[in-house]
């Protein structure tokens, strides 16, 4: 299986603060990766790096997607490679309704006659079907959440990075997720950011550990969810 | 796909009934005024498609009104024949806006700061233009004139002959034809995926960013189109006055078009339309009386609106009216009638 | 060398022109980052208070340096009362809102001086340097700015209320921290920069004719003087006033006086597009 992700010594720095310190990261064809860690630890910040929302140049290190070099590309250029990015902060079109929202995505990919298919397809795989006519603005935040899954999804990305998609959401709607995220996993690569521990030990996936910038640990989940070195970074005292 | 709420679509009953009007008008009164006010509804409705659709606020749209007029101007002194003058007055805007906007979306400026930059530039060719008086400016034939701007140019003629001159009536219905068809082409840019892409940029750029899209081409697209029309406006105001002036350029001018848009209503496509025509009547009106000066009331008017009804009169009075309507369905005992939670204004006509 | 001289004054009398007429829009952007775009009528309004006050026999000095900065002030205050404070957080908003102010004033103004030009004399007669006549007053301008100057530095650095004003540069909820109602102290700050502008107003009312409209000049110039300076009360303004103001007055003089206003026009341009954060918003960080 080849790599379809690597940073080489990706760095960012803040003014005197370096959030993001030298890492190499590399993340394979449909892998589904977590990355874990504390307030702080850079993962949001990393996260941004790959997606172009910070703008890197060389002295940044460098990003290749499929061995190609994005380092400093656009935002819009990095997803026209097929890419799907789901932000921290759910960003959706509030003003629109879930159907134009998921129209407006779908147009991209799919052209203006395939799109209306494409939208009801993904609005009946994510139970989104009683919501098209109303207004992204007033649904819940796991609603929100779950439109801006299906617009990032209704591209067809073949890696998917998705920053704390679990938060906000019900018990019902994590176990929704979970199942959305695995049926993603058969055809993406996915990358989840997330803080909520259960949800991450419930996909069991490889998990990478971020500390201070950098990378603390990585391995299956139940391993590295049980380090002591881990454990300390999130509780902050030794575990006996 | 017919369900766009955002954008809204034409009903058609009243806009063949607003053509019916526009074309019977001469019948009834004369025509200098409302040549007028079809030039400035025109002028309005430029601003307000970029501001209100894709959320893109000029400061200083004047400049491209100006730019369209000066353009008309020089260019049917230089050429004699109206035709490639009438063209130019699209293009060039258009191309002048495309190189700021370029300069201005690709560099990520934000809101404000476009509202700076769109004042700047109309501030400059304002105090350029005014400032070149004397023969040792002008371009061909045409003497740019300074602050008394230029006069006495050729006005319309018919395409290819020169001899037949399309001034006075022929030139209300070519107004008339321009506002009407305007209208039609703001229409289906909005039910294309331009027009759509436009609106999600106005809701939340980043994620049409992240969506695949090159916002900042859009923008510019966008801009340069409305500024294309703001020429146009500007073109058929320098027929109608024959004369250009760099008031036309001013910050007055430039105040004014952004208080009809905004008093007439944002996020519709006959707010600008009906703000330019009624506060341009009531400026008219004033003009002919010295007890209240015009500024008074316009600034009155828009510092009311923004802190009563910052969308604009439009969308307010749609939002009563659909609540009116809600509370008489609900009295005569309807149902079926979901009740419109959202606070996306009523985008109908 | 007396034409460096003659230049030289002048780049400074420019550049003191810049910062006096820009203060008040200074403190109220960098403090509350609200745009007052009726800054110019508020400088109008200055100028014409000392001038009525000239003319009902009061002393120019008193007029201009207590008089008017008082009058506007209270104007500031009533106006943030009535409008601003319904605006906070909505920039665009506050601009077109300001924007419909300054049409009223300019139309208040009409109804009660009417549109002919006022004006008073200067207190201070010219001088000479080699051939050229200096204006003495212009001196007077220079020195009333940099004392004002000196007065905010003095004032943001050494008082309470200073310390107050610095935390509401940083944002509202310093403010509340530091146990004192941010509305309130938006209030005091739109009030002080409305009494800036008609300090402003007061000392520039005997260079020229006033109109009602003659806002409008001031209004650009420290609009574009303050954003371009950035979020930096201080060292902002004085920045992007000595960068404009020698432009403004290298171009002048080297080749036509319009082309000075225009030079600085697109150079305000250039650097808005290339530090939108202002110049003290790249290069200083959260300084004064």
């Amino acid at each position: 299986m080849s790599t379809i992700l690597e940073t080489h010594g990706l760095t960012m720095r803040f003014g005197g603060v370096v959030a993001v310190n030298n890492v190499n990261f590399s993340l394979l064809e449909r892998e589904l990766r977590c990355l874990v860690g504390p307030n702080g630890a850079g993962k949001s910040t990393f996260f941004k790096c790959l997606t172009g929302q910070y703008p890197l140049s060389h002295e940044n290190g460098r990003v290749l997607i499929r061995g190609a070099d994005v380092t400093g590309w656009e935002t819009y250029e990095i997803v026209r490679s097929g890419v799907g990015i789901k932000t921290q902060i759910p960003s959706v079109m509030n003003g629109l309704t879930v159907q134009e929202n998921l129209w407006l995505a779908a147009r991209r990919i799919h052209g203006w006659h395939g799109a209306r298919g494409a939208m009801e397809e993904i609005a009946d795989e994510l139970h989104l079907g009683d919501l098209l006519r109303r207004n992204v603005g007033e649904l819940s935040h796991g609603q929100r959440q779950m439109v801006e899954i299906g617009i990032v999804l209704v591209q067809r990305p073949w890696l998917v990075l998705l920053d704390e998609p679990a938060a906000g959401m019900t018990g019902n709607e994590v176990e929704r997720l979970i199942g959305v995220v695995r049926r993603i996993n058969l055809t993406a690569s996915v990358i989840v950011v997330d803080h909520d521990m259960e949800f991450v030990r419930l996909l069991n996936s490889r998990v990478t550990v971020f500390h201070q910038g950098a990378i603390l640990v990585e391995g299956p989940s139940d391993q590295v969810l049980a380090d002591p070195a881990v454990l300390e970074v999130y509780i902050g005292s030794r575990a006996t | 796909m017919t369900d766009w709420p955002s954008a809204g679509r034409i009903r058609w009953g009243w806009f063949l009934l607003a053509a019916a009007i526009l074309v019977l008008l001469p019948l009834v009164t004369e025509t200098l005024t409302p040549t007028l006010l079809l030039i400035w509804a025109l002028f309005a409705l430029s601003l307000g498609m970029m501001w209100g659709f894709a959320g893109l606020l000029s400061f200083g749209h004047a400049a491209y009104f100006g730019l369209g007029a000066y353009t008309y101007a020089i260019a049917v002194l230089n050429i004699g024949e109206s035709t490639v003058p009438l063209l130019l007055s699209l293009i060039v805007p258009a191309a002048v806006a495309a190189a700021i906007g370029a300069m201005m979306f690709y560099g990520r400026i934000s809101d404000v700061y476009m509202g700076v930059i769109t004042l700047v530039v109309t501030l400059i060719l304002f105090k350029f233009m005014s400032a070149t008086a004397g023969d040792a400016y002008k371009i061909g034939a045409a003497r740019l004139g300074g602050f008394n701007g230029i006069p006495g140019y050729p006005t319309l003629n018919a395409p290819g002959f020169p001899d037949i001159s399309l001034f006075g009536m022929p030139t209300y219905y070519i107004c008339a034809a321009a506002l009407l068809l305007s209208y039609l082409l703001w229409r289906w840019i909005l039910a294309r995926s331009f027009g759509r892409v436009l609106i999600g940029i106005r809701e939340n750029e980043m994620r049409c960013e992240l969506l695949g899209y090159n916002v900042a081409a859009y923008k510019t697209g966008i801009f340069a189109l409305s500024a294309a029309m703001a020429g146009l406006a500007g073109c058929l105001f320098a027929n109608w006055a024959e004369i250009v002036t760099p008031a036309m350029f001013g910050l007055s001018q430039a105040a004014e078009v952004l208080i009809w848009v905004i008093v007439g209503g944002l996020g519709t496509l006959i707010g600008p339309i009906l703000g330019a025509v009624v506060l341009g009547y009531v400026k008219i009106l004033l003009g002919q009386q010295t007890l209240i000066d015009n500024s008074l009331i316009l600034g009155a008017l828009l510092i009311f609106v923004v802190l009563a009804m910052p969308r604009g009169v439009v969308p307010a009075l749609q939002l009563v009216w659909g609540s009116i309507r809600r509370r008489a369905r609900a009295r005569s005992g309807r149902h079926g009638t979901r009740r419109r939670l959202g606070v996306s204004p009523a985008e109908r006509v | 060398m007396d034409y460096a001289e003659v230049i030289g004054l002048e780049i400074l009398y420019m550049i003191a022109f810049l910062v006096l007429t820009s203060a008040g829009l200074a403190i109220v952007f960098g403090m509350m980052r609200v745009i007052n775009l009726a800054h110019g009528e508020f400088v109008m309004l200055g100028g014409y208070t000392t001038i009525a006050c000239d003319k009902a026999g009061i002393n120019i000095y008193f007029a201009m340096l207590v008089v008017s900065p008082l009058v506007v002030g209270m104007v500031g205050l009533v106006v943030e009362r009535t409008i601003i404070r319904f605006l906070y957080g909505r920039m665009i908003d506050t601009m077109l809102a300001t924007w419909g102010l300054s049409l009223l004033l300019i139309g208040v103004v009409t109804l009660i001086f009417g549109n002919t030009a006022v004006s008073v004399p200067a207190p201070i007669s010219g001088y000479q340097v080699g051939e050229f006549q200096m204006g003495g007053y212009n001196l007077f301008i220079i020195l009333v700015t940099a004392a004002m100057g000196i007065g905010m530095w003095g004032v943001l650095r050494f008082t309470r209320a200073g310390l107050i004003a610095r935390g509401a540069m940083q944002g509202p909820d310093v403010v509340s921290a530091l146990g004192y109602n941010p509305r309130q102290v938006y209030m005091i700050t739109f009030t002080a920069g409305a009494a800036l502008s008609g300090l402003a107003g007061g000392v520039l009312a005997p260079l020229t004719g006033l109109l009602p409209s003659s806002g409008g000049a001031y209004i650009a110039k420290a609009f574009i003087t303050v954003i371009t300076g950035g979020a930096a009360v201080i060292s902002g303004t004085l920045s992007s006033g000595i960068i404009f103001g020698t432009i403004n007055q290298i171009v002048s003089f080297a080749i036509h006086p319009v082309l000075g206003e225009i030079a600085m026009l697109v150079l305000a341009i250039i650097l808005l597009r290339l530090m939108p954060k202002g110049i003290t918003g790249r290069f200083f960080g959260d300084r004064t």
